[in-house]
């Protein structure tokens, strides 16, 4: 019965996720899935084949193998997505194959043989598949609690992030290389076209983050990293609110984050001049009882730092796409609490608020890829500060 | 949520060695030139504006070389002016002057030529009266031979006779 409901709607909001770039595979896992522990939680009185808000959100903002565009294989629903290139590093050295070969499985159904050996795809982490399926016909290992247990081959996938990375890369060579060779032909003149739209931005970098916080004169080395770190996360923030994408989350993706923060991190340390070692590991003028005390909390401030630029930037952008597909769920939870009637309803307000939220996302995808090139700049000019006594 | 809060390592090797190729390509061929560019039009634009700068004081001070020019050409214009003037009245006044003692020299030269004149015809008119005195003495002394009346009558006549000029 709820099922139906919800394959009424289904059309509606599989158009609204549409316009608004966020995949609509809806999770029907019965919680089996470790990822969505809390979600099985929040639902467990609730009918078997119910809307799981937390299930699909937690869906759309993981990574994923493929780019999900629509549709759901075992609703009947023909699943359009472009399949990415998996890359293991097994027992017995590299495996590739494209991950159309699971045939849209993540539920460790579908066995494929590569290199000799057998993998399923289970909620997209990729493991050695058992001989046998278990009662489920899962060939995947798992514990009680549906937990991946034992080996697994190292992924070093073309996941749906990395290929939204690489993309981002790309075009930011591409764009970049033709804005400096309109530099270089128009050398003196006032800009025009690309140029006009990108010089301001590198001109606030440059003028408001790193000069202001590294100093004029230290400034220029920085400024390659600084510009390329805030056009990075910028575009990549914006990727994940261009609609009919499948839904990138880049920048909410936390191995990607921490690179980032890494790469803060260590510019920051070698670069660090004497001045910035000595405050923190012999504090000026403190009392010797104090250093004990202190040393360590500057020690650790120097690891916190970067954490929480990477911390930051993850939260905000995953927060970012959990609301709005959050008003989506409120579509799908009213429809099927109160019929279909209700769901359309409760839609036009989702929608309006969706609105809000996607004007929203796009002042915190500058914000934050500006907070992020800000702290990191700021970092930079502390460990190169030097001191006039 | 663990898929959301532990990072996996294939996207960390990924983004790792994207970001490094990518800073590498975007520093050497995109930001370089870029911020190059933007440095090199800076100080195009700084210079223009200092020679602008320069070009007006030079004007400034040309035009204010060409006021002195002018002011100094107009003094001297007035100064021959006014020589001319003063040589004028000057060549005029000699000339006066000079025509004055000219005038005064004719004059001068008219008046002795008359008064020789005057003195050469008082002497002739001096001769002339004599000699007429002695025609009508002459004269009379003849009549008055004959008729007393008739010699009063014709000395009278004679005198109405003579032209003293």
């Amino acid at each position: 019965m709820i099922f139906r409901t919800i394959n009424k709607t289904y059309f509606f909001t599989v158009f609204m996720l549409s316009v608004f770039g966020l995949n609509a595979g809806f999770a029907q896992e019965h919680g089996e899935n470790p990822i969505h522990e809390i979600a099985e939680e929040v639902h467990e009185h609730e009918a078997e084949e119910g809307f799981k808000a937390g299930d699909y959100i937690i869906h759309h903002i993981s990574d994923s193998h493929s780019i999900h565009f629509f549709g759901k294989e075992s609703e009947g629903i023909p699943e359009v997505s472009i399949p990415l290139p998996v890359i293991l590093w097994t027992n017995n050295g590299l495996a590739v194959f494209m991950s159309s070969a699971f045939h849209h499985d993540t539920e460790g159904k579908v066995v494929v043989e590569s290199n000799g050996q057998r993998f399923v795809n289970f909620h997209d982490k990729i493991m050695y598949a058992t001989a046998t399926p278990d009662h489920h016909g899962s060939y995947a290992e798992v514990d009680e609690k549906h937990k991946p247990v034992g080996d697994m081959p190292i992924d070093f996938s073309i996941t749906k992030t990395v290929f939204g990375m690489l993309l981002i890369m790309v075009i930011m060579i591409l764009v970049f290389r033709s804005v400096a060779k309109s530099y270089t032909r128009r050398e003196g003149q006032a800009p025009t076209g690309l140029q006009n739209a990108i010089e301001p931005l590198i001109l606030f970098i440059r003028d408001e983050v790193a000069i202001p916080s590294i100093g004029a004169k230290r400034a220029p080395q920085f400024m390659p990293f600084l510009l390329t770190m805030f056009f990075f996360i910028w575009l990549s923030n914006m990727l994940g609110l261009v609609p009919f994408l499948g839904g990138f989350n880049v920048t909410g993706t936390i191995g990607l984050t921490i690179v980032l923060a890494g790469f803060v991190f260590i510019l920051t340390s070698i670069n660090a001049n004497k001045h910035y070692w000595g405050h923190i590991f012999n504090p000026p003028g403190v009392p010797l009882g104090i250093k004990f005390i202190l040393v360590p909390i500057e020690l650790l401030g120097v690891f916190i730092k970067p954490s929480v630029l990477m911390i930051r930037l993850t939260a905000n952008i995953t927060a970012g796409h959990i609301s709005i597909l959050a008003f989506v769920s409120l579509i799908l939870i009213f429809a099927q609490m109160m019929g279909t009637g209700m769901g359309y309803g409760v839609g036009v307000f989702s929608v309006a608020f969706m609105i809000f939220m996607f004007f929203l996302e796009f002042l915190v995808a500058f914000l934050q890829a500006y907070v992020f090139t800000l702290l990191a700049a700021l970092y930079f000019g502390d460990a190169t500060h030097e001191v006039h006594h | 949520m663990d898929a959301l809060l532990s990072p996996s390592l294939g996207t960390m090797v990924w983004a790792s060695i994207a970001f490094l190729v990518v800073l590498f390509i975007m520093r050497k061929f995109a930001w370089g030139p870029i911020l190059q560019g933007l440095k090199d039009r800076e100080q195009t634009i700084a210079n223009a504006l200092n020679e602008a700068e320069k070009a007006r004081l030079d004007i400034t001070n040309l035009k204010s070389d060409n006021e002195k020019l002018l002011q100094e050409a107009r003094n001297e214009r007035d100064a021959l002016l006014r020589e001319g003037r003063d040589l004028k009245e000057q060549i005029i006044s000699e000339a006066k002057a000079k025509a004055k003692e000219e005038a005064d020299k004719v004059t001068a030269a008219a008046r002795e030529a008359i008064q020789n004149e005057k003195l050469a015809a008082m002497a002739e008119l001096k001769s002339h009266v004599a000699s007429l005195s002695l025609d009508i003495a002459e004269k009379v002394v003849r009549t008055h031979l004959a008729d007393q009346e008739n010699q009063q009558q014709l000395v009278t006549k004679l005198l109405g006779e003579t032209d003293l000029n």
